[in-house]
C-alpha cells in the first residue's frame, strides 16, 4: 500500500500540486485521472521520487520515501517498475537486452537464468518474437509491451504507469489495459496508472483518484465515480465517449 | 550568460561529477559499456584523425619550406619545426578541438536525447545511478583512447610531411628526416599525451553535463550539443595555455 499525505509541489511560485492526500491499495488497479494539466504526471513523478515535492509524505508500507537515505531509496526503487508515456526503452539495446537490463544490474542470477527470466516476461506480454529487434524496429504498442516486460522483470511490488495508452489505437489500448490488470492480479502488485482515458478507467480501474488543477477533487471506488459529488468530476467523465454512447 | 548563471552551471557540473566519479553499481556492466564507448568514441575517430593529420602535416611542411627559405637557416629546420608544431600543439590541442566537435556533440546529443525521452528517468526509477552508468564509461574510454589518437595523429602528420617532401623534394626527404630527428626531446611526447588526456576528460565530461542537464525537446538537445562544442573549445584553449605555462614555462 502507498499512502500520500499532504503532498504539495511548487515550481517557481506556481503551485502545481496542492496538499494532496491519497491511498493506493495493494493488488488492485489504482488510477489517477483528470484533464490535461491537472498535475497527474507531476504527482506520479513525485510518488516515484523523480521530482522532489515541496512538502508532504509518501509512505511505502509506512516507509517515507522523502526521509529515506540514498541507499534505502535505491533499495525501494528495486521494488518499483515504471512504464513511461513514451515507453523509454533504451535505443541502443534490443528488446531482450532492455528486459534483461534490470536483471543485469541488480539480480544475482547467472546469464542463462537472466535470459530465461527476460524471455518469461516477454512471453507474458506476448512479445517473444520481437526479442532481438531494436525499439526503432517495433510499433508503439509493442514498445509499451516491451516496457511492461522490463518493468515486471524484477518482480516489483509497485507498478507505475504514465498514460500507458497514449498514442495507441483503441484495440491496442484495450490489450495494454488488460495486460496491466492481469499482471496486477497475478503478481499482487500495487498498480498506479495515470490516464485521462475513460475507456481505461471503466475497463480496469478499481480505485480512482481524480485531480483537478492540482487539487484532489475526489477519491473512491470506480463504481461510485458516476455519483461523485463534484462538478469537475461529472464534467470530465460525461465528456467522454464512454458515457455519451450510453 | 550572467555571472550567477555561470556559477550555477559550474556548481551543477561539480555535483554531476561527484555522482559520476563513484564506483560503478556493477563492474560487469561498466566494462560492457566501456568497451562499447571505446569503439564508438575512439576507434571511429581514427579515420577523421588520420585524414586531418595527414593533410595538415603536409601543409605545415609546404608552408615552412616556402616561408623559412632564408640562407642563414639550415634546410633541416623545416623538419625540426614541423615536428615541434605537430607534437606540441597540432596533435594534442588542435586535434582535440576537432574531436570536441565530433565526440562532444555526439555525447551531448546522445545523453540529451535519453533525457528528453525519459530513458534517464527510467534508469533512476530502477535505482541505477544514471550519471555514473551513462557518463563514467564515456569519460574513462575517451581518456584511455586519447593517447592512441594522439600517437596516430603525430605519426600520420609527420608522414604527410614526408610524402610531400618525397613529391616536391623541398626539402629533400633525407633533410626532412634529419630535421625530424634533430634536437628531439622525448619529454614532448609525454607532454602531448598527458595534455590530450586532460582534454579528453574535459570533452567527455563537459559534453555529458550539457546533455544530462537538457530540459525540453529536440530544439534544446541541438542547443546543448552546440553549446558543448563552444564551451569545450574555450576550455581546451584556456587549459592549453595554463598547462603549457605550468609544464614548459
Amino acid at each position: 500500500m502507498i499512502e500520500v499525505r499532504n503532498l504539495s509541489k511548487e515550481f517557481e511560485d506556481h503551485l502545481v500540486l496542492n496538499n494532496i492526500s491519497a491511498t493506493f491499495h495493494k493488488g488492485i488497479v489504482n488510477m489517477i485521472i483528470g484533464k490535461s494539466g491537472s498535475g497527474k504526471t507531476v504527482f506520479l513523478k513525485c510518488m516515484v521520487g523523480l521530482i522532489r515535492p515541496t512538502s508532504g509524505e509518501i509512505l511505502y508500507e509506512g516507509r517515507n520515501l522523502l526521509t529515506m537515505k540514498t541507499k534505502e531509496v535505491k533499495r525501494l526503487r528495486r521494488e518499483m517498475g515504471m512504464l513511461f508515456q513514451g515507453s523509454a526503452l533504451f535505443d541502443s539495446k534490443t528488446v531482450l537486452e532492455n528486459v534483461m537490463f534490470p536483471l543485469d544490474m541488480f539480480s544475482r542470477m547467472n546469464k542463462k537464468e537472466r535470459q530465461k527470466r527476460a524471455e518469461f516476461c516477454l512471453e507474458r506480454v506476448n512479445l517473444l518474437d520481437a526479442a532481438h529487434l531494436y525499439p526503432s524496429e517495433i510499433s508503439g504498442g509493442m514498445m509499451k509491451r516491451a516496457a511492461i516486460a522490463r518493468a515486471i522483470a524484477l518482480n516489483p511490488k509497485y507498478l507505475f504507469c504514465d498514460e500507458p495508452n497514449s498514442g495507441l489505437d483503441p484495440q491496442t489500448s484495450q490489450l495494454i489495459d488488460e495486460l496491466l490488470a492481469s499482471i496486477t492480479k497475478e503478481f499482487e502488485i500495487t498498480s498506479v496508472i495515470v490516464t485521462h482515458d475513460m475507456n481505461s478507467v471503466m475497463n480496469i480501474g478499481e480505485h480512482i483518484v481524480f485531480l483537478n488543477e492540482g487539487v484532489k477533487e475526489w477519491e473512491g471506488p470506480k463504481e461510485q465515480l458516476k455519483d461523485a459529488d463534484s462538478e469537475a468530476v461529472k464534467k470530465f467523465i460525461f465528456a467522454s465517449d464512454v458515457f455519451k454512447k450510453k | 550568460m550572467s555571472l550567477s548563471g555561470l556559477l550555477e552551471s559550474i556548481g551543477e557540473y561539480v555535483l554531476l561529477m561527484k555522482q559520476v566519479l563513484m564506483p560503478p553499481d556493477r563492474a560487469r556492466e561498466f566494462f560492457k559499456e566501456f568497451f562499447k564507448e571505446l569503439y564508438k568514441l575512439g576507434v571511429t575517430s581514427i579515420g577523421l584523425v588520420v585524414l586531418i593529420s595527414f593533410f595538415i602535416g603536409a601543409v605545415i611542411v609546404v608552408q615552412l619550406a616556402l616561408n623559412l627559405n632564408y640562407p642563414f637557416l639550415p634546410s633541416y629546420t623545416v623538419g625540426v619545426v614541423s615536428r615541434e608544431i605537430i607534437l606540441l600543439e597540432f596533435s594534442s590541442t588542435i586535434m582535440c578541438l576537432i574531436l570536441s566537435g565530433k565526440v562532444g556533440s555526439n555525447i551531448a546529443s546522445e545523453i540529451g536525447t535519453m533525457r528528453i525521452t525519459e530513458q534517464i528517468d527510467a534508469l533512476e526509477v530502477m535505482g541505477v545511478n544514471s550519471a555514473n552508468y551513462l557518463i563514467l564509461p564515456k569519460i574513462i574510454a575517451f581518456i584511455v583512447f586519447m593517447p592512441v589518437l594522439v600517437i596516430f595523429s603525430i605519426f600520420v602528420g609527420l608522414m604527410g610531411g614526408y610524402i610531400i617532401c618525397a613529391l616536391t623534394a623541398n626539402p629533400p626527404v633525407a633533410t626532412y628526416v634529419y630535421g625530424l630527428r634533430a634536437f628531439f626531446r622525448e619529454f614532448f611526447i609525454w607532454y602531448a599525451i598527458v595534455k590530450s588526456m586532460i582534454f579528453g576528460f574535459i570533452i567527455a565530461s563537459v559534453s555529458a553535463y550539457f546533455g544530462y542537464s537538457v530540459k525540453g525537446g529536440a530544439l534544446e538537445v541541438g542547443k546543448a550539443s552546440t553549446d558543448s562544442v563552444v564551451i569545450n573549445s574555450v576550455l581546451i584553449l584556456m587549459t592549453d595555455l595554463v598547462f603549457t605555462q605550468l609544464v614548459m614555462g
